[in-house]
């Protein structure tokens, strides 16, 4: 061992001690409590990871990243039990509310437990059982028909790290989510800026804009595979008769990039469309009124009034429009391009199941769906901290 | 005309036809009128030439026809007769019904057990379920085929399309969140009648409610007919197939793409969730507001 895991332990419970200890006394709250159950935390959160892992990233044979690593889990896991430690005893006293009076609740304590039964149970048994046994896969090496499933830390982290063609498809996929984000929320504030007006025949005209959100990935992938086939495709076809060029849509690696966001584009427009019709008709129309007698033009008017009014609606259709290009896109990929040219389109999602199903390395796969599962983490705090903003604004 | 100076036009038509005065010469908002049609035109392009498509031979694709084939009977006769489109359409439909209700049923059940009872742990318990929400299936993949198929044998079955989701946080929210919204005189008035919970989630909640469940029903039944990855995975006997994945058989056969079966089997497969999604816009939308009212 580097270092002695009771010393580990040990400053880490001096951490946490420390730091509830201060915030207990900021509050006014007895300090010696604060720094007992920050002690706690802290010891508790650094052996919530360690213990499972039998403290193998501070072993003398690893290098510089797995203790890196160490240090990171044993952080994670203090915040997970300090963070809410600190929101119970402290924030929660401060802004209490008025005590939920519970009018017309039914009686009996068995009834609520027995109604939430199969809910828990299902997520109990498909989410979390699943959730937890992702983390030990990836501390280990499973193969499809090996009987052995050795215990290898952090290895399947570390190497991640250093592999190019991991790296490329983090690369490919915020490249491809930002390309479906910027073209397709700009073209579907284009036509819902038109389309929320009272006009004849609105209603006939926005579900003749948005019926595209009911049509499957994999249904726009087979669709847009056809229309860019280079045989027999019509994208050729106008390229051709337009320009007098062939393009090879899917052998060169951009233009089947390209092609998969097009697909994509068209395919979530609908949905945009719908939610930025919703949020045009929200905005005040005597806002733009009063700025039009300012003697605003029509483009400032709708730069700097319309679009940040919809700044809220951008957001929310921004983290939708990441989720879809994250994870829904698979069936759009494998029906399209299979993740070609040359791993050109292989996203995140895509090299999980090229790397867990179709290589057989599992475990690899599972410390994949790991680092996505921390980034999932990092949208969703992002959309909470957002809307907890608006909430207090708008109130 | 560019696409921007097109824009600047019709934004122009706007405020003048909200409070002022209208143009004279062109038809009322004219350039608004052709903005919206040409959008349409283009937004449908890509399934209009699907369907045109489906109608035509090969040697109809191969000559770029831009008109209807008469081979609609042929292609329908491949997917249907040599190919299990059939099949496949009955194994989604079934799959994005039952998971339809099972989980509306669930939610329904999980909101009246958060509304209108009080129980120790209540917001343990309620946060406990949403934070699966931060755990979409694509990241449990690995895990959950394991288990699913080595240790509970469901492999190729319809309880691994089906019980995996019956359960929702995004169903169970937005029922809580409705019930909360129902003033507590109703349930007052209930348990004054002698009823238990479910007589009164059955006689009254129920009848009330019925925007929200269309609400939850329209987004979790395009959601699961939509369903691909975990179908490809999990279902390897055909016959069991689910429509999504099974449309992938269509692409070719020994003499090469078969482009008029595969856009016919791919117009096939949307028919259904953009029927209900068009039926049900109204309820889709106030279920996303209802969500994110909080």
């Amino acid at each position: 061992m580097l270092v002695d895991p009771i010393l580990v332990v040990g400053i880490a419970a001096a951490l946490g001690a420390a730091f509830l200890g201060v915030t207990f006394q900021r509050a006014g709250r007895t300090p010696a409590l604060g720094a007992a159950l920050g002690a706690l935390g802290g010891g508790g959160g650094t052996l919530m990871f360690m213990l499972p892992l039998n403290f193998c990233t501070f072993e003398l044979e690893r290098t510089v990243e797995d203790v890196f690593l160490g240090v990171l889990l044993i952080a994670a896991g203090m915040a997970l039990l300090l963070v809410p430690l600190r929101w119970w005893f402290v924030v929660r006293p401060q802004r209490r509310h008025t005590p939920q009076v519970a009018q017309g609740t039914f009686k009996g304590w068995l009834m609520p437990w027995l109604l939430l039964l199969p809910t828990l149970t299902v997520l109990v048994l498909f989410l979390y059982y699943p959730f937890l046994d992702t983390f030990r896969l990836s501390t280990l090496i499973v193969q499809p028909r090996a009987r052995r499933t050795p215990f290898v830390c952090m290895n399947n982290f570390t190497g991640l790290l250093g592999d190019p063609a991991y790296l490329r498809s983090v690369l490919t996929t915020f490249v491809i989510s930002a390309a479906i984000i910027v073209i397709g929320l700009l073209l579907a504030l284009l036509i819902a800026s038109v389309a929320y007006q009272p006009i004849r025949g609105a209603g006939l005209y926005r579900t003749l804009l948005v019926w595209s959100y009911a049509i499957s990935p994999a249904v726009a992938g087979l669709i847009f595979f056809i229309i860019f086939n280079p045989i027999a495709g019509i994208a050729n076809y106008f390229t051709n008769n337009l320009f007098g060029v062939q393009l090879a849509w899917f052998t060169d690696p951009s233009l089947a990039v390209l092609a998969v966001v097009l697909a994509s584009v068209w395919k979530s427009l609908g949905f945009n469309i719908l939610f930025y019709i919703a949020g045009l008709q929200n905005v005040p129309n005597d806002l733009r009124e009063a700025a039009s007698i300012d003697g605003a033009s029509t483009v400032q008017r709708f730069w700097f009034i319309t679009v940040p009014m919809l700044s809220p609606i951008t957001f929310f259709l921004v983290i939708t429009n990441i989720t879809y290009a994250f994870f829904d896109l698979f069936g759009t990929i494998d029906t399209m391009t299979a993740g070609g040219p040359v791993g050109a389109t292989t996203t995140l999602i895509y090299r999980i199941y090229q790397d867990g199903f179709g290589q057989g390395r599992i475990s690899y796969a599972a410390a994949q769906s790991v680092i996505l599962f921390l980034m999932v983490i990092g949208i969703t705090a992002l959309q909470f901290r957002t809307t907890a903003r608006r909430v207090t604004y708008g109130a | 005309m560019s696409s921007e100076s097109l824009y600047k036009d019709l934004t122009l038509s706007v405020p003048e036809t909200t409070f002022s005065t209208n143009r004279r010469w062109l038809p009322k908002r004219f350039g608004a009128h052709l903005f919206l049609i040409a959008a349409c035109f283009i937004i449908g392009f890509p399934l209009l030439y699907a369907v045109i498509v489906s109608t035509q031979t090969n040697a109809d694709v191969f000559a770029y026809r831009f008109t209807f084939g008469n081979a609609l009977a042929d292609n329908l006769n491949v997917v249907m007769n040599t190919r299990n489109l059939g099949t496949y359409m009955w194994n989604t439909v079934f799959t994005a019904v039952a998971v339809t209700v099972g989980k509306t049923i669930l939610s329904l059940l999980a909101g009246l057990a958060f509304v209108y009872f009080k129980f120790p742990g209540k917001w343990l318990v309620f946060g406990f379920v949403l934070i699966t929400l931060m755990m979409p299936t694509e990241i449990l993949i690995i895990a959950l085929l394991r288990f699913v198929v080595i240790d509970l044998g469901w492999g190729s079955t319809y309880q691994a399309l089906i019980v995996p989701f019956i359960a929702s946080a995004t169903g169970t929210f937005l029922f809580r969140q409705h019930f909360a919204n129902i003033p507590s005189e109703l349930s007052e008035a209930a348990q004054l009648d002698g009823a238990n919970a479910l007589q009164f989630l059955w006689r009254v909640l129920i009848p009330i409610s019925w925007n929200t469940i269309g609400a939850l029903a329209v987004i979790q039944f395009v959601y699961v007919w939509n369903m691909y990855l975990w179908p490809r995975l999990v279902i390897t006997d055909s016959s069991r197939q689910v429509v999504q994945v099974g449309l992938q058989s269509l692409i070719s056969t020994d003499t090469g793409i078969t482009y008029g079966p595969l856009m016919l089997g791919a117009v096939i497969a949307s028919i259904p969730p953009v029927i209900v999604f068009v039926l049900l816009q109204k309820q889709f939308m106030s279920g996303f507001a209802i969500g994110r009212d909080k």
